[in-house]
């Protein structure tokens, strides 16, 4: 029995029931740019990077399922367009100081960017002063990275059970908080084993004295880019 | 699953600015985590006006919530504090058109009288001064919140009257009633506003008919949601009946829009009527509970309700089998918000009825299948069940002969603004924004924003255009300035309205609405260029294109018209070429190198 | 491209590292030369850059002379590209942007101990520094963004021979780095 499909930027995916887009085109090995979707978990659908045009209607590739016959566009002037957009945005929200980030080269936020063509923040900094959590003895938090994608809480409440990690405040002033009176991770119950401890993509949530064990060149992002993760080398 | 029980919450979270004990009000609200919300209001009330880190654990602890959790909500409602306010928390309200009435005068004038910065809060602890979104009293400016409560027309002595009351101590229930007295700002009544229907009326008349002559009359009503998308009612209810699970009929009272104030009207002088509808739309659904979900400014509103909620089931037209009907058990249950515009959007609003942040859901699922707790959900604007309620009352003759083809009926008009007389105004729908003006004494206006920030800004040549879905959408405020207004001030403080209460879940929303209104004031500084109008642009397409939710999908309609519609004076604010957003000296000064302690 | 591309250099609150990167072109620099003649520069030691088809900016604005080089540069160069992360993003010196500036001197010149402790220099020929550092696109219209830490030699050349043979000067991806 053939299952059914959509057409992604005219190649036909297929696709199983209860699909959403960008599972399904990551199943055929075709690439749509994404940042705060994580194949391990739900789709979340706050970054906006994997909006695609359904049928003319733009719509989070990541929340949208699948459905027979839908005419997706993904890879247009436009949306790419939309995209660096909204990755600046992310860049000049937070403080993204990348020569100097543990997370260099492995970074979903900065792969992205590159793989966008992003060469500039374009908008004004807000350059927030977000104070760094050190108390714990062997992680430490570094909110000037916070993308607000929620992997941490979601992995901490989901996979870990212990609600370490949540958001308080909105707006531009939405931020991460810890499950603590005193506000400082050592206060809570998290390990450097918990899932949450390894899931963030961008260098927020670090294992202390394991930084910048890679050598430059066999970084996750000097092995392969974004796109060549889901469509191997030579789809590049 | 739960059910509502107001008789218990009737004096559960009354105004009492008396000191309960954490615990005392975690039992009053039965330690249910869906009242986390509601919890926290009282908690903040009777614990010196805001939410200490030990008083955010004890709350956590008594209803079984992560502490992040507890906080995370706790920080997302403008109305609940996370830090020390005064004893008297003082918001002026900022919206176009109270600002318009002088409220950035008002503003300092209190600074200057209470001794306090605004943002901050005096030493001695007796009072905070701060700004806020629109209170729903604009046209009754300059208001001012005070400890939740509405003052409206802040003038001349009334200005003095409050000083007074908040330098002598006096708790704000005790205020002098005059002070605090809401008028109901009704200039012309309709049909609904008119309609002398007795309580239980319009829904006997409907439990007089099945289901299929139920939903005939809705169907040939052609009433459709006033909420401001239009969603045909009948639609939604049939598909809400059809959902397995026990329903919930939801009333969305938290008219958050700037420059609206029709439902706070419908709510102080037709709150039976509102009711009745509801009730109705349970007998349709099937529905067990229902919630109104009121606005934190309108909590003044309140008491009025629960009374008529109290009243009504007295007498036998809510609670167990409804007019003697067995079987037919439906109660309402009024839900404080706390300062928050994105709760308006349905899928946020049960999210915070559900003691969460208010951030919209994803959809599919919609509320008619899965919404509250995961049941069948109902949720209309306070108006559309005022009308449910008039259409079975008077009958579908009477309100069909109203209004335009796709649009029947009347439709309740929030007029503020550069007119004589601001107020309510029923009107049959299809009225032009003309005859609206002509109404109100507003002839000389240069704009007028129809449908609050997210509406449309019309310009002069534009005013014979109907009010009506298919032409002007309106959920329900006509905003007009005048000649002396200047339409760039009104455009950045929607657009630093949407900055303020976006929900920050979505990239574009959370920051682009922040970028917008910066483009704008640096325009509105003389510093902009071109550069300006393409960022404006861009963000216009990509909030339009990319938002989570209407609220982002709509912000851009706070600058996109006066940008097409009134290319005149956007281009006298133009300069040549880019220039720094921000006053390059005064960065220079505020770097402090020089005359520095030695 | 009739005659020679006119190219003007400098670095403002950078650290020099991007023109470092920029000589790695090693070799390469002898045919660049015979296409390009240097104006301003570290290179050159010419004092202030005239009228130029290209100004490469290395480094954030972080006091008033960084502006008024950077005013400069735009007044007379056709292209103006802001290289690496200090003059893209504010880089390394904008870590400071988190800290009040007066205290910060009134840290290091008046509270922590030293040799002198004369107070916070003030003599007026010293530029003022701002209360943040910012990059250049907050203070001037930038036509390009050569983005690295610094970037590589080899993006250098594919820029600055692409705007030679008058091409959009595109990265591809292998010589685009933020680090």
């Amino acid at each position: 029995m053939s299952r059914s499909a959509f057409t992604l930027d005219g190649a036909e995916v297929p696709f199983d029931d209860g699909q959403t887009l960008i599972e399904a085109a990551r199943a055929a090995r075709r690439y749509v740019p994404f940042l705060c979707a994580h194949p391990d978990y739900p789709a979340h659908g706050s970054c906006r990077v994997c909006t695609v045009l359904v049928n003319g209607r733009p719509m989070a590739a990541c929340t949208t399922k699948a459905a027979a016959g839908q005419v997706v566009e993904s890879d247009t002037p436009a949306l790419t367009a939309d995209r660096r957009a909204l990755v600046q945005m992310l860049f000049v929200e937070g403080n993204h100081f990348c020569p100097g980030c543990e997370k260099s080269g492995g970074c979903t936020l900065q792969s992205l960017g590159i793989e966008l063509g992003v060469t500039s923040a374009g908008f004004a900094h807000e350059s927030p002063v977000r104070p760094v959590d050190a108390s714990h003895p062997d992680l430490l938090l570094d909110f000037d990275r916070c993308i607000l994608c929620e992997l941490c809480v979601r992995a901490s409440a989901d996979v870990d059970g212990k609600h370490v990690f949540a958001l308080s405040g909105r707006g531009l002033h939405k931020h991460l908080i810890v499950n603590a009176e005193s506000g400082r991770l050592v206060d809570t119950g998290m390990s450097v084993d918990d899932a949450a401890a390894s899931v963030c993509p961008v260098g927020v949530i670090l294992k202390k004295r394991v930084g910048f064990s890679t050598p430059i060149g066999q970084r996750p992002h000097d092995v392969a880019t974004p796109r060549q993760q889901v469509e191997g080398k030579e789809g590049a | 699953m739960l059910e509502c029980h107001p008789r218990k919450t009737a004096c559960g979270v009354q105004g009492s600015e008396r000191v309960r004990s954490v615990s005392d009000i975690l039992d009053a609200h039965w330690r249910e985590p869906t009242r986390l919300v509601q919890v926290l209001r009282d908690v903040q009330r009777s614990h010196g006006n805001w939410l200490s880190p030990k008083a955010l654990t004890e709350v956590a602890a008594g209803l079984g919530l992560p502490r992040a959790q507890v906080e995370g909500v706790a920080g997302f409602y403008a109305f609940l504090h996370l830090k020390p306010v005064g004893r008297f928390r003082v918001l002026v309200s900022d919206d176009a058109t109270d600002v318009f009435a002088g409220s950035r005068a008002l503003l300092a004038h209190l600074a200057e009288r209470l001794q306090v910065a605004p943002g901050h809060v005096r030493r001695d602890g007796q009072v905070s001064l701060d700004v806020t979104s629109c209170t729903g009293l604009c046209d009754q400016p300059p208001a001012v919140l005070v400890n939740g409560l509405a003052v409206p027309r802040v003038e001349g002595a009334r200005v003095d009257e409050l000083v007074a009351c908040i330098e002598a101590g006096t708790p704000v229930d005790a205020w002098p009633a005059a002070l605090l007295r809401v008028d109901d700002g009704v200039r012309l009544r309709g049909p609904v506003l008119s309609s002398m229907l007795a309580p239980g009326e319009a829904l006997r008349r409907a439990l007089a008919q099945p289901y299929d002559a139920q939903v005939r009359t809705l169907t040939e009503s052609r009433l459709r949601g006033r909420g401001g998308a239009g969603f045909p009612v009948v639609t939604k209810w049939a598909t809400c009946r059809e959902a397995p699970g026990s329903a919930v009929v939801v009333c969305n009272a938290d008219e958050g829009e700037p420059g609206t104030f029709k439902d706070r009207a419908l709510l102080a002088g037709c709150a039976d009527l509102v009711v009745e509808g509801m009730t109705v739309a349970a007998r349709f659904t099937r529905a067990t509970a229902g919630f109104i979900y009121l606005r934190g400014e309108y909590e003044f509103l309140a008491p009025h309700l629960r009374e008529v909620l109290a009243r009504r089931r007295a007498a036998g037209l809510l609670g167990r089998d409804v007019l003697g009907e067995r079987g037919f058990d439906f109660d309402v249950e009024v839900h404080l918000g706390a300062g928050a515009y994105v709760c308006g959007e349905e899928t946020a609003l049960l999210e915070s009825l559900e003691g969460r942040r208010g951030v919209p859901r994803h959809r599919p699922p919609f509320p008619v299948t899965r919404g509250y707790l995961g049941r069948p959900t109902i949720v209309n604007n306070v108006e559309t069940f005022a009308d449910v309620a008039v259409v079975f009352g008077h009958g579908v003759e009477a309100w069909r002969g109203l209004g335009t083809g796709a649009s029947s009926g009347s439709k309740l008009l929030s007029v503020s603004g550069d007119v004589a007389r601001p107020g309510v105004y029923e009107v049959p729908w299809g009225v032009t924004v003309r005859e609206v003006l002509a109404l109100a004494g507003g002839a000389d206006a240069q704009a007028v924003q129809v449908s609050g920030a997210s509406g449309e800004l019309v310009p002069p040549r534009e005013f014979d255009r109907r009010i009506a879905f298919e032409d002007l959408a309106c959920a329900g405020a006509v905003a007009v300035f005048g000649p002396q207004r200047d339409l760039l001030d009104v455009v950045t403080n929607f657009a630093r309205f949407f900055a303020h209460e976006s929900c920050g879940f979505c990239t574009p929303c959370r920051v682009g609405t922040h970028v917008a209104a910066r483009s704008l004031d640096k325009l509105a500084s003389g510093r902009g260029s071109d550069v300006e109008l393409a960022e404006l642009a861009t963000l216009t397409r990509l909030l339009r294109d990319t938002s989570h939710c209407g609220l982002g999908a709509t912000a851009p309609n706070a600058w996109r018209h006066w940008l097409e519609k009134f290319p005149d004076d956007v281009r006298r604010r133009l300069r040549d070429g880019f220039t720094p957003g921000f006053d390059v000296e005064a960065a220079l000064e505020a770097g402090g190198s020089r005359g520095a302690s030695r | 491209m009739t005659g020679k591309l006119r190219l003007a250099t400098t670095s403002l609150a950078g650290c020099f590292g991007c023109h470092t990167s920029f000589l790695d072109i090693d070799e390469r620099i002898i045919p660049l030369l015979e296409r390009v003649s240097f104006d301003r520069s570290p290179l050159t030691d010419v004092k202030h850059a005239g009228a130029c088809d290209v100004g490469l900016i290395e480094g954030g604005v972080c006091n008033e002379e960084n502006l008024h080089v950077l005013r400069e540069f735009r007044a007379g160069c056709r292209t103006l590209v802001a290289v690496g992360a200090c003059a893209i993003t504010g880089g390394l010196p904008a870590q400071r942007n988190r800290f009040d500036v007066g205290a910060l001197l009134h840290d290091v010149y008046v509270a922590e101990p030293g040799l002198t402790r004369r107070g916070v220099p003030d003599d007026v020929e010293l530029p003022r520094l701002f209360d943040r550092v910012r990059p250049v696109h907050e203070f001037v219209k930038v036509d390009y963004f050569l983005p690295g830490c610094p970037p590589p030699a080899d993006a250098f050349w594919a820029f600055l021979t692409a705007l030679l043979d008058g091409r959009e000067p595109a990265l591809p991806k292998e010589l685009l780095r933020y680090d």
